[in-house]
């Protein structure tokens, strides 16, 4: 397992979510959740101005052999989707924590991301997923 | 815990993700799918398909006990090495399995069925052998490798000995011969199953090999020029325990250990059915795309399924198996609903009585389909990396061409209808406008 950017929250789900200086969150899916897909051949991210509620399905990851659907960590307006993305997917698979990321958005409470898990706690959650 | 091929440690140190197919512990890919799919197109890469079964059938009748086996006529295999793609059918004409048969003797033929039918395909072989007095052995000690590619026979000579790389390189495709090895049993005992082990059928014969006199004087390795892929190569038979050492040596020519992951977007572009996707027991050659396989004539051969398929074909035109190419952003999938236009005119009552239930009429994809549509289903469905855009095999009514639209996770969007196959020998075949 490569390491795991300590700065950044963790849903079990799979996403990771990176607060901006500007307030708004930035969503990606780990490492750990690109690899499990394989080759990602089509990414839709959701249109600027949508409105999320925790748990919604906002967006898709294929990859050649599976459709996974993205999850909205939390409740949320996307402000920016990745639009890079519809021509070169395989940007989540080479840097899932950068070029890869998948949508921005602007939380509807501030404080929404603190409880999500730390990247030790992530980190636990995938050992114990896997055995 | 699967099954276990003689290759699995090997696959296991190479890095490979391991999942189940067919109750075999097999590797889906060694690193990125798309580069394993791109060596085999351009160059060459080696697979495993060990968990296919071999299976020898001898017996002086075994050729009229084929020829009753299986909806192609085995009748027509009169050179020695030969070989027969074809199905074997139920009773109602469905297909219980696909295989190759291999003509090496008069007395002996040799099948190659799948890993997921293995059981009941020996046990349907076994249960009709008796009348024929056929006598029915599982290679299980035998390893089998696919190497493919334009570069793959090349490759695979460099490692036999001189006579034996003349001797496969002479085949014509879809020929096969017995040749001595590459030598070398190093990495011996790789394989944790229990490969090897004599079968029964053994004692049937104490006054031969179980391989066979053709077997012991060529050499113990069956080359064949047959693949899964579209592309030239070779299928290699081999004792398990010179499997991993064979497999080594390829890797170290720089062909590429690839996947089921692979080798499912490579069939798929070549326009190849899979057992349990296009076509199973429940469905006929007919609308699997495997008419070409059914040898009708002459008319006199009663093999097992031939009384439906001829009841079948008199009711007309049924469902058929067409490619297509996806035409908007997305992947098709196995299963996904295709929904063809209706032949007659959609006139505007039918279409407003079929309110889209999605409620988002601003992406015209969107649009439900107008009443007088026909459906059908996406058997296989994939990204295909050389055409860089989504193909699938569907089974769809009689008369479908054009463009159809498919349910992709709930918008419909447009396929265009092309004959398989997408791509052979590395080029694209089909249109891409």
């Amino acid at each position: 397992m490569s390491q795991l950017p300590p700065d950044l929250r963790y849903t079990k789900t799979h996403e990771w979510l990176r607060t901006l200086p500007d307030g708004r969150v930035e969503i990606g899916i780990t490492d750990h959740a690109q690899q499990s897909l394989g080759d990602l051949v089509f990414v839709e991210v959701p249109e600027p101005g949508k409105s999320l509620k925790e748990g919604d399905a906002c967006g898709v990851v294929e990859s050649v052999k599976a459709a996974s659907d993205v999850y909205a960590p939390i409740e949320c307006t996307v402000t920016e989707g990745n639009s890079q993305l519809t021509s070169a997917p395989e940007a989540v698979n080479n840097d899932p924590y950068g070029a890869g990321w998948l949508m921005r958005v602007r939380p509807a409470s501030a404080t929404a991301v603190d409880g999500l898990m730390s990247a030790a706690d992530y980190d636990k959650f995938v050992q114990s997923e896997s055995t | 815990m699967g099954r276990k091929t003689p290759l699995f440690t090997l696959h296991q140190e190479l890095g490979a993700r391991i999942v189940d197919f067919g109750g075999w512990d097999m590797p889906l890919q060694y690193g990125s799918q798309i580069a394993e799919h791109h060596a085999v197109r351009r160059a060459a890469g080696v697979f495993d398909v060990s968990h296919m079964c071999a299976i020898d059938l001898k017996g002086t009748r075994v050729r009229a006990f084929l020829q009753g086996l299986i909806a192609n006529d085995v009748g027509r295999l009169t050179t020695p090495g030969k070989a027969l793609y074809g199905c074997m059918l139920n009773e109602s004409g469905g297909v219980l399995d696909d295989l190759i048969v291999y003509f090496l003797a008069e007395t002996h033929f040799r099948a190659v069925v799948n890993a997921g039918t293995r059981d009941s395909d020996l046990a349907w072989i076994r249960r009709h052998a008796r009348e024929f007095a056929v006598d029915v052995i599982e290679r299980a000690d035998l390893a089998m490798l696919a190497v493919q590619g334009p570069e793959a026979r090349e490759q695979l000579a460099k490692l036999l000995p001189q006579r034996s790389a003349a001797r496969a390189l002479a085949l014509q495709p879809f020929f096969g011969t017995h040749v001595a090895g590459g030598g070398g049993e190093s990495h011996g005992g790789t394989g944790p199953g229990k490969r090897g082990s004599p079968p029964d059928e053994r004692k049937s014969h104490p006054d031969e090999r179980i391989a066979g006199a053709d077997e012991d004087r060529q050499g113990d390795w069956f080359v064949s020029r047959t693949g899964y892929t579209g592309e030239d190569g070779f299928e290699v038979m081999l004792p398990a325990n010179q499997a991993p050492a064979l497999w080594q040596k390829l890797n170290a020519l720089g062909v590429r250990s690839c996947g089921l992951g692979a080798r499912d977007t490579l069939r798929l572009e070549a326009g190849l059915c899979l057992y349990g996707n296009d076509m199973d027991a429940g469905t006929n050659p007919f609308e699997s795309g495997l008419s070409w396989t059914v040898a009708m004539r002459p008319t006199g051969r009663r093999f097992i399924g031939r009384a439906a398929l001829e009841q079948i074909a008199a009711r007309g035109p049924g469902p058929r198996l067409v490619g297509l190419v996806l035409e908007d952003r997305g992947v098709l999938r196995r299963h996904q609903k295709v929904i063809v236009p209706g032949i007659t005119g959609v006139d505007g009552a039918a279409a407003a009585a079929s309110p889209s239930a999605l409620g988002d009429g601003a992406d015209s994809r969107v649009a439900a389909p107008g009443a007088g549509a026909t459906e059908g289903e996406i058997t296989s469905g994939t990204y295909s990396p050389t055409l860089e855009r989504s193909i699938a095999l569907a089974r769809v009514p009689p008369g479908t061409g054009g463009t159809v639209q498919v349910d992709v996770r709930g918008k419909f969007l447009n396929a265009r209808v092309v004959k398989p196959p997408f791509v052979r020998n590395g080029r694209i075949l089909v249109s891409l406008e």
